[in-house]
């Protein structure tokens, strides 16, 4: 298909477009690659998932629009866990360091990652912010993403599990509007319950959509303000680190 | 906004190749996008920008569509969903999370010009596109 104006390649080469033309010319080099284009991507988070696993630390990538309440949760959630396990925390967003001064605040190290242009983090910007924090055995690693529905979901940093977080300020029919990260996601929290009751948000209807796009993604649903469901989250979070893998990787292992 | 990321990694990967086989310009490049990556469009307005100034500026991109499948394990079949992103059987109705074909992001092949040809030798395929394609669409059922 032509680049710039669609036609097939049979239509291409045999005509011109007012700014453009087709040339049909002597057969060239052909090399046969089948390579995928983020294996570059994929490597370097394959190194992460391997460095992560070695060391026993159970890492989530945390996905979501801008605004659903991310950083409150993370705040609230290293407070609560701080003194039963060792927490580290990465913070993408395109500038400042406002949220990583936030989590350091609360004596959890953190690494900021600004992304510049960038509507995500990607694996390597992940790999030399590991170099920057302490990575103990048991412990859990909060990636926060650039806060964006869209550009995150399709990039493996390494992480042990994808975790999508939708308030429910948002809108229940934004599952269907932002599939991928849906997709790509183990689990999906819904925040901010404590304005369940302000606004037309249906929870039945949010994770009816979810299901749709992914059938096995677990929910909870909690407030970082009134601390309902907080319990439930937290209790997983320690679960999930205690199943963190420890010592080197074995070839073919995964993490659980 | 993400598709200038894959657009700039696919015009480092095509050039790493053209450089490895001694390719002064690249001509045409071929990549196979799955439904669910959904930027194939935005690939073809990002790619003169991500290309310029490399052995890449200026070539052909060809991206071949690869439609979705998934597996109905209830059905032991091949299905096609009704929509992207309504991961249902549409026979059976019962949830078909494991998708088959519709995520792939890759490069298939790139045509060199101005190679020194004994570099490339190995893989050199100098068949016409066309038939090139039939091949790549071959291996694809």
């Amino acid at each position: 298909m032509c680049g710039v104006c669609g036609c097939s390649p049979e239509v291409e080469r045999s005509h011109q477009h007012g700014d453009h033309k087709h040339a049909t010319h002597a057969p060239h080099d052909l090399m046969r690659i089948e390579q995928d284009i983020l294996a570059k991507n994929d490597r370097y988070a394959g190194e992460n998932r391997d460095r992560l696993g070695g060391a026993g630390v159970f890492a989530l990538n945390l996905v979501s629009s801008p605004g659903s309440g991310k950083t409150s949760l993370l705040v609230k959630t290293v407070e609560a866990l701080k003194a039963r396990l060792p927490l580290a925390v990465i913070e993408g967003d395109q500038e400042t360091s406002i949220d990583a001064e936030r989590i350091r605040a609360t004596g959890v190290p953190s690494v900021q990652i600004n992304t510049g242009r960038g509507c995500h983090l990607d694996a390597h910007m992940v790999g030399h912010a590991l170099e920057d924090l302490p990575l103990e055995p048991h412990s859990l690693l909060f990636i926060e993403n650039v806060g964006n529905l869209v550009c995150p979901a399709g990039f493996d940093l390494g992480e042990a599990e994808k975790v999508v977080i939708l308030s429910v300020a948002e809108g229940d029919d934004k599952p269907l509007k932002y599939p991928d990260a849906f997709a790509a996601a183990s689990t999906l929290v819904l925040s901010k319950i404590d304005l369940l009751p302000h606004v037309d948000f249906d929870v039945g209807h949010c994770i009816e959509h979810a299901r749709a796009i992914n059938p096995e993604i677990a929910v909870l649903e909690l407030s970082a303000k009134s601390g309902e469901g907080m319990e439930r989250w937290t209790d997983w979070l320690v679960a999930s680190a205690g199943r963190a893998v420890h010592g080197p990787v074995e070839e073919g292992a995964c993490m659980s | 906004m993400h598709e200038l990321t894959i657009a700039s990694a696919l015009v480092e990967q095509v050039c790493d190749h053209a450089a490895g086989a001694g390719g002064e310009r690249v001509a045409e490049i071929r990549i196979r996008m799955g439904a669910l990556s959904g930027i194939a469009r935005a690939l073809y307005f990002c790619f003169p920008a991500a290309s310029r100034g490399t052995v890449c500026d200026g070539a052909i991109l060809h991206i071949e569509e690869v439609p979705l499948t998934v597996m109905c394990t209830h059905c032991d079949a091949v299905k096609t969903p009704a929509a992207l992103y309504n991961f249902r059987c549409p026979d059976c109705g019962r949830p078909t999370p494991k998708v088959l074909t519709g995520r792939e992001m890759q490069l298939v092949s790139i045509e060199l010009a101005g190679s020194k040809s004994a570099h490339v030798s190995p893989r050199r395929d100098t068949g016409a596109v066309q038939e090139h394609s039939d091949r790549i669409s071959g291996s694809m059922t």
